[in-house]
């Protein structure tokens, strides 16, 4: 069921990203993880949609983060154009394999890998840990570009310092001077310094572009973690 | 009506409103790229070690590799429909009918569990399998199927969402009723007709 949303907030967060607060009527809540498809409608009644990773928490107002791509069709408009106040459709959210929610009993601890905008639904899955004050183990891995391709930069910095959570980044185009964090592409031996091993059988989700995904996920196979535990979501050909 | 976005115009992919839009489901966008889309790590099958099984009827019937490779296969080529809302037409490739497979198959069932190796599932009526419909794919393209687009051997139901054509799958589980499977258990619909858009269990 589609239903009408408008558009009550944007942030800039990259050159490239924004992130829209959507005011839905009946809006219930969802899970870290999930989706929404959004809907776009043109004056002569032409339709496009696309689907979306949540980046509110779980009992936040809907919020998405869009990357615009090269030759999208719909997240040029939603980067470029989209104000508040603007009227589009929503369904959702979707979803129950790639997500993670807080429990009040312990948990493994969660590894979320991220290749640029796949950071959002792992920063979700973060964020969702911070609100509820669960104390599970969680760590973030991002790879990005460059620093200025970093979605997330001030909460995601905020978070690195609760307890409990870690946050590293890994640039893999342009360092800037005095740089001190990671630099290059996640490998097996980035994945072993800065992760758990298998033995601790955590919950890993990954998150990113098709060739990332690939590459990380055969890598944590290839390190001995239980293919069963290790979730995807990927995007772009 | 529906909502209007203010300054959205869109870009029609087929302006002259022929032949490529009549073949796009709505929701549909068209795409020469073939996205990769999976719930975890691709699994290296090896063709020694790989098997078709299909259970459930009278007796287990199964094929190895070469086995399987020795059935009559048949080129086809059809437009695929993935719900996360790409399509792509005229995909070319070569498989072995599920006609040929269940051809030997004594049972009663009204239902199949396909099962996959590193443990998808997907549901389908068996009327869906039958009737010159669904593949057991081992060519893509002219080429023998990559891991990531779930070779060595998929199922391909094209008039069916692409997740009901199982990457990576290793048999049938015949059933009486009907045994919702991976997706269609986490909120995806349980039959997936891309023409009427049957994307998701609610939502």
């Amino acid at each position: 069921m589609w239903r009408s949303a408008v558009i009550a907030d944007v942030t800039v967060q990259t050159h490239r990203t924004r992130t829209l607060t959507l005011a839905v009527d009946g809006w219930m809540t969802h899970r870290a993880g999930q989706h929404v498809d959004l809907r776009l409608t043109a004056d002569d009644g032409y339709q496009a949609a696309r689907s979306y990773s949540l980046a509110s928490g779980p009992g936040e107002p809907p919020q998405v983060t869009v990357d615009r791509l090269p030759d999208g069709e719909v997240s040029p408009y939603l980067v470029d154009i989209a104000a508040p106040g603007d009227a589009l459709e929503l369904r959702g959210p979707v979803g129950g394999y790639f997500v993670w929610s807080p429990q009040n009993s312990p948990q493994p601890p969660v590894l979320l890998i991220a290749g640029g905008s796949g950071v959002v639904p792992l920063h979700t899955m973060l964020r969702a840990r911070l609100h509820a004050g669960d104390d599970t183990p969680m760590r973030l891995l991002y790879s990005a570009r460059s620093w200025d391709d970093v979605i997330y930069r001030d909460e995601l910095r905020q978070a690195s310092s609760v307890s409990g959570v870690t946050v590293e980044f890994t640039l893999t185009r342009d360092i800037p001077p005095g740089w001190s964090g990671h630099t290059g592409r996640l490998d097996a031996a980035m994945l072993t310094e800065l992760s758990w091993p298998a033995t601790d059988r955590p919950d890993v989700f990954v998150c990113g572009p098709t060739r990332f995904v690939e590459a990380i996920a055969d890598t944590l196979v290839d390190l001995g973690h239980d293919p069963a535990a290790v979730r995807t979501e990927r995007f772009g050909g | 009506m529906a909502t209007v976005s203010r300054g959205f115009g869109g870009r029609r992919q087929d302006p002259a409103g022929g032949d490529l839009a009549a073949r796009t489901p709505p929701g549909q966008y068209l795409t020469d790229g073939f996205p990769v889309l999976s719930a975890g790590p691709t699994p290296g099958v090896r063709l020694e070690d790989w098997a078709f099984e299909i259970t459930g009827g009278r007796e287990p019937v199964g094929w190895t590799w070469e086995q399987f490779r020795r059935l009559p296969s048949e080129r086809f080529t059809c437009d695929i429909h993935c719900v996360t809302r790409w399509s792509k037409l005229e995909t070319a490739w070569e498989g072995v009918s599920l006609d040929t497979l269940l051809a030997p198959v004594a049972h009663d069932a009204g239902y199949a569990v396909a099962v996959s190796h590193g443990g998808y599932t997907t549901n389908l009526p068996l009327t869906d399998l039958l009737g010159g419909k669904a593949w057991v794919a081992h060519t893509y393209a002219g080429q023998p199927l990559h891991p990531e687009h779930g070779g060595p051997a998929r199922l391909v139901v094209p008039h069916l969402y692409f997740w009901k054509s199982a990457k990576w799958i290793r048999g049938l589980r015949l059933t009486a009723q009907d045994e919702p499977g991976f997706w269609e258990r986490a909120g995806y619909h349980d039959y997936g007709d891309p023409w009427t858009e049957q994307r998701y269990a609610s939502a």
